[in-house]
């Protein structure tokens, strides 16, 4: 089909090996007029090396105040049908499991209604609905939650659709029931989801383990990543058939090919806490010197499991740069049993939401105001004790800083007399 | 109290200058009042259509209906 536009540049991203959304648009562009313009809008935009989207605008749906992002062209007189081209948020299920029916149905409807066009999934793990008019807004929602049992994701300054691994449900390594977590969150929080309240966004996400599949440690404001206490597993026989070359090491991550794995050299010697030994028939692990970091389970799965008593390490203040630069998040509570109804866990969620609503500053993440006030405030707010285990190398930067009115017998000392020898 | 509550809120919005305003900000209005409280209070008034949402889609801001620009020009469009 000849296109009403000519998107030379837009073409040359049609180019490659890789799977183009250019081709995907023009696709559309056969029999929806909106995507014609979005390519032509595209092209201008590349021409002029400057962007003609406005974003950010009142749009919504009665009583929420996110899931749907106000996008329009401005240039309306040359594009009139990305005149509007809003965004909308679908809170995706839990873990991502959905039939094909209701994928039939929810692209039939966005055909309907929308560009058809649909990003799956956005990086908050929404079902990101691309381009509809203003007008089409609050059919859409009456479809998603009367027809189809969905409900909008968040976005704007409130609690973002929280997002979870695949969990218990394929993974043998997942050391808390994600799915079970995040759906019980996402019904608990809906106020938070869908009326903002918050200085900026806040998200949660869950990782059954810690090779952290959803990268909660690097993106979340409250990461919950499984873990246990108590000792791994060790299958000794099995041990044994991997450094003779009988079992694939990496579970086929690499290869299939069986190789004698060298165990010193990929296992004990890449252990960060260097808590384990290899005598070349047993293999010896000192659990109270591990740090639970997957990597030894990760090379010999067949061989090692995550202990029995299982549980969650909650971490706070992960984010990309926006005020500061990007920051992962730090352990707050080392480790916590995470079963329904999670009552501790939201306990200390409303401690630290009180916290940031009433010190947090305008578009200042949860992470940052813990970097502006400091980590023994967060601490006190929240009611929580210190632990070495919230410090990154507790063995290398021994310094504590203690509060005389937490030390019994306290200690005074005469601050003008130390700035007489120290500069502030 | 939440209607008088409410009241200093859209008084002190129709004060300032600027139209769009951030949830800490109206809670200047009301400084005796928990935010978890003034949140409760302020979601009324946009459901009673005295104030609107206004997202940039990463943030939420508040303001009067009818002062958006692009409110302004998308009535424009229709």
């Amino acid at each position: 089909m000849a296109l009403k536009f000519k998107t030379p540049m837009l073409d040359e991203l049609e180019k490659g090996p890789w799977p183009s959304f250019v081709t995907d648009v023009k696709r559309m562009a056969a029999r929806k007029p909106a995507c014609e313009d979005w390519l032509g809008l595209m092209e201008m935009s590349y021409e002029h090396k400057e962007g003609h989207w406005k974003h950010g605008g009142i749009v919504g749906v009665f009583g929420y105040g996110g899931g749907v992002i106000g996008r329009y062209c401005d240039r309306p007189d040359l594009f009139p049908n990305v005149a509007h081209f809003h965004t909308m948020r679908v809170n995706q299920p839990a873990s991502k499991f959905y039939n094909t029916d209701v994928l039939r149905k929810l692209c039939d409807m966005w055909d309907r209604r929308g560009s058809g066009l649909t990003n799956m999934h956005g990086s908050t793990g929404d079902i990101i609905l691309l381009g509809t008019t203003t007008d089409q807004l609050e059919p859409v929602f009456y479809e998603l939650t009367h027809d189809f049992g969905m409900d909008l994701g968040g976005s704007g300054s409130n609690l973002r659709t929280p997002e979870g691994c695949v969990g218990m449900a394929r993974c043998e390594w997942s050391c808390i029931d994600t799915q079970a977590l995040i759906y019980d969150l996402t019904m608990e929080y809906q106020d938070a989801l869908h009326r903002p309240m918050f200085p900026y966004k806040f998200k949660f996400k869950a990782s059954g383990c810690a090779c952290d599949c959803v990268a909660a440690i690097a993106r979340a404001d409250c990461s919950i990543i499984g873990t246990w206490r108590d000792n791994i597993r060790i299958d000794q026989e099995a041990v044994r058939a991997y450094a003779n070359g009988e079992l694939v090491p990496q579970a086929g991550a690499h290869g299939s090919e069986k190789y004698k794995l060298d165990i010193k050299a990929e296992v004990v010697d890449l252990c960060p806490t260097r808590c384990m030994e290899w005598d070349g028939k047993n293999l010896k692990i000192w659990d109270e010197d591990c740090t639970r970091c997957m990597h030894c389970i990760r090379v010999m799965p067949r061989a090692l499991r995550p202990g029995l008593d299982t549980g969650a390490t909650i971490l706070v203040g992960a984010k990309a740069p926006i005020l500061e630069g990007a920051q992962l998040s730090s352990v707050v509570i080392p480790f916590m049993k995470m079963e329904p109804p999670y009552e501790e866990f939201k306990g200390f969620v409303e401690k630290m939401w009180d916290l940031w609503m009433e010190e947090g500053k305008n578009r200042e993440r949860l992470g940052e105001l813990i970097q502006r006030m400091g980590l023994r405030e967060f601490l006190k707010a929240c009611e929580l004790t210190p632990d070495p285990r919230m410090v990154n190398t507790p063995r290398f930067n021994p310094y504590i800083f203690y509060d005389p009115a937490e030390v019994p017998g306290g200690w005074e000392r005469d601050l003008k007399d130390f700035r007489s020898r120290h500069q502030a | 109290m939440s209607e008088e509550a409410k009241a200093r809120i859209i008084e002190w919005v129709k004060q300032q200058k600027k139209t769009k305003h951030y949830f800490n900000d109206l809670c200047k209005a009301v400084p005796e009042i928990k935010m978890m409280q003034a949140k409760k209070i302020i979601n009324e008034l946009v459901n009673e259509g005295r104030l609107k949402y206004w997202s940039s889609g990463s943030t939420t801001m508040y303001m009067l209906p009818g002062q958006d620009d692009v409110a302004k020009e998308e009535k424009g469009m229709n």
